[in-house]
């Protein structure tokens, strides 16, 4: 019993920071923008989060605050991408080293410092369930905002206006500049959605998992994030369902040592790792499912027709 | 319906210099960009630009460090270059040089008191093997189950650490060792000769240069060279010639994982001299900016790789002189790619102010 609620408790936890980045990383790739520095974002979002939780006190300008630095380095991928004409993929990979970098360079007076834990807001009654409550509804409010924010997105691209303007934008660009929507102006907004999420999952890594900051802490959660989006097809539904299975799979480690078998512990931290090339590989073994799924126009170079 | 004030048309003829703008820029705004943290850091420019950039360039022991550290930079982003140009993202360049220096620390870990003469080339053969192995797994996902190779091998990159923080602390550990993660020390015949006295320089150097006059030769003058150029600039034109998709994951993560591996061995069998929990400062990651900073072009990569050992040496001592975190060579590196990146739009395209339209259309 004990361990259900364990299990339950972690995986929600895990899962929350996965599942807030991929919804960001969703909305970009959505709108044609494949973003590879997301794990730069959260590293940075964990390092500033940290930082005015260390100095302030309020867990919810740590989010804010580290959403919106994230959101510079977003800007500045999307200005390279978007008007320097930059390949994505490298502009990603460059981004993503800035944001690693300036989080070890920001956060290092503040290393293997720790922060009280955020409070936690058990929902009354559900809360009380024997064995499940405790696990699923006594968490940090973002853990139940997470899914929440899935539902609205699933909303937006199904049935939203906005959100059919973000998938026609990255199926296909030049049809929709033809019509007159601004894709610049789409996607560079897209980007800062998910620049700001990705660093909101950093901050709630540092102030709401683990309590402190430390270079390297994000331990390639950001690819993870970027191997959800097409674990999950983007598909909102499907994504979120992977975030939690990637929860489970990461607190595997935990739950092995817990029952005492000489498991050598490198090997439990690997399991997550190893999940995604697996996931990765049985999806994409269809290569129709991701052709038919993908934003056509996901990674290419796209210039406005002058 | 807002338009940007310039408009960017392809750039048809292009001249060798308009080639170099985008790296002197890049370089350029590096520069700036380090004196400006530094000075934030509390170290004068003019001392900041002196530890950076003049100090490792002086004295015997500091020259010699840069082309220590160039070794690794220039072998492994050769390497990257061949499978970035055909459109392969072997991310996984870190990972592919733990296995190298786990492969090639097997032979002195088991055979300690060896002095044979075969010790070395066999080292390096198994090493080079290990990490074309590990490679391998993300060529196969890739050919055989079409899986993103950059996701396969960023995560192949994190397991490598594991294994490695593994056999270090486990079966590879040195049984007289009090227990610290390391392996014994090698024995004399598996370590590379040092080629200047004084400095930590070894033949890994040579081999390098080497490894660019090889990968000149790929790109340039070979058959495999061009097939795996069109693929990655034209790939319906490969498709149509018949040149295969497969065969060029398989040429470009092959090559890529065979340097990284070499570049581990050297390291282990140079300036480590044991397999330890800590084998590169980031090798893998820094040779992929060193390969687009060289334009993928295996002369410029050169240049590009003695730039970046310069910075890291700097960083170095940067580190030690002036108490500058470690940190700052990454946000140096970061800056010095999305840089380049930005002024490729310069090299790439001719970007001009845009005419102001006629009253005509502007009614309309």
């Amino acid at each position: 019993m004990q361990t259900i609620t364990f299990v339950l408790a972690g995986t929600m936890l895990a899962a929350t920071p996965l599942l807030i980045a991929a919804l960001g990383e969703l909305i970009a790739e959505k709108s044609g923008i494949l973003n590879l520095s997301v794990e730069g974002m959260m590293a940075l979002g964990a390092a500033i989060g940290f930082i005015v939780v260390m100095e302030t006190g309020s867990y919810w300008l740590a989010f804010l605050a580290g959403g919106l630095v994230s959101t510079l380095l977003a800007a500045l991928f999307g200005a390279v991408v978007l008007l320097a004409l930059g390949n994505q993929v490298a502009t990603g990979l460059a981004v993503g080293i800035l944001g690693v970098g300036l989080a070890a360079l920001i956060g290092k007076p503040y290393e293997s410092k720790t922060v009280p834990p955020m409070p936690r807001m058990p929902i009354p009654f559900l809360s009380d369930i024997p064995v499940i409550g405790p696990g699923l509804f006594n968490h940090v409010v973002l853990v139940y905002l997470a899914p929440l924010a899935a539902l609205g997105l699933w909303w937006l691209f199904r049935y939203s206006k906005l959100g059919l303007i973000i998938r026609a934008v990255g199926e296909s660009p030049e049809a929709s500049h033809a019509i007159g929507h601004n894709v610049m102006l789409v996607r560079l907004l897209a980007v800062l959605a998910g620049g700001f999420l990705a660093g909101v999952a950093g901050a709630f890594i540092s102030v709401a998992s683990t309590t402190l900051w430390s270079d390297g802490m994000i331990a390639g959660r950001g690819w993870i994030v970027v191997a959800l989006v097409v674990f999950g097809t983007w598909r909102v539904g499907r994504v979120m369902i992977g975030a939690y299975l990637f929860g489970i799979a990461s607190i595997a480690e935990l739950l092995v040592q817990s029952t005492g078998i000489g498991v050598p512990s490198q090997l439990l931290t690997s399991i997550p790792y190893v999940a995604t090339i697996v996931a990765i590989a049985l999806l994409s073994m269809d290569g129709r499912r991701i052709r038919l799924n993908a934003p056509v126009s996901l990674g290419r170079v796209y210039r406005e027709a002058q | 319906m807002t338009r940007l004030p310039w408009i960017v048309d392809t750039r048809v003829h292009r001249t060798r210099y308009t080639a170099l703008l985008a790296p002197c820029t890049a370089i350029a705004v590096t520069i700036v960009g380090a004196l400006i943290l530094m000075s934030i850091m509390g170290v004068p420019p003019l001392r900041a630009l002196y530890y950076l950039y003049a100090a490792p360039l002086s004295g015997r022991y500091n020259i010699g460090e840069v082309l220590l550290k160039m070794s690794p930079l220039l072998l492994i982003a050769q390497g990257l270059a061949i499978g970035f140009r055909a459109k392969v993202w072997n991310i996984g360049a870190e990972g592919q040089l733990i296995l190298g220096a786990i492969g090639g620390s097997l032979l002195p870990i088991y055979f300690n008191d060896s002095q044979s003469a075969l010790m070395l080339p066999a080292m390096v053969l198994v090493g080079a093997s290990f990490g074309m192995a590990w490679a391998a797994m993300a060529a196969f996902l890739r050919a055989r189950f079409n899986a993103n190779e950059i996701l396969v091998t960023l995560m192949l990159n994190s397991i490598a650490l594991q294994l490695l923080y593994y056999l270090v602390s486990g079966p590879l550990r040195d049984p007289f060792g009090f227990n610290f993660p390391q392996s014994a020390l090698f024995p004399d015949a598996a370590m590379l000769p040092i080629l200047v006295g004084g400095t930590r320089v070894n033949v890994s150097f040579f081999i390098a240069l080497i490894a660019t006059a090889l990968a000149w030769l790929l790109v340039r003058r070979s058959m495999i060279g061009y097939k795996l150029e069109v693929g990655g600039t034209a790939p319906n034109a490969a498709r149509y010639a018949g040149f295969s998709e497969k065969q060029a994951v398989w040429l470009s993560l092959l090559i890529g994982g065979a340097a990284a591996g070499l570049a581990g061995v050297f390291e282990v069998a140079g300036p480590l001299g044991q397999l330890q929990r800590v084998i590169s400062p980031g090798y893998g990651f820094a040779a992929i900016i060193v390969a687009f900073l060289g334009g993928l072009n295996p002369v410029g990569i050169l240049f590009a790789a003695f730039f970046m050992a310069v910075i890291l040496v700097g960083g170095d001592i940067a580190q030690t002189a002036a108490g500058v975190p470690y940190a700052l060579n990454t946000v140096l590196q970061g800056i010095l790619l999305v840089t380049y990146i930005a002024a490729r739009l310069f090299v790439d395209y001719r970007v001009r102010l845009r005419p102001p339209a006629p009253a005509s259309e502007a009614q309309i």
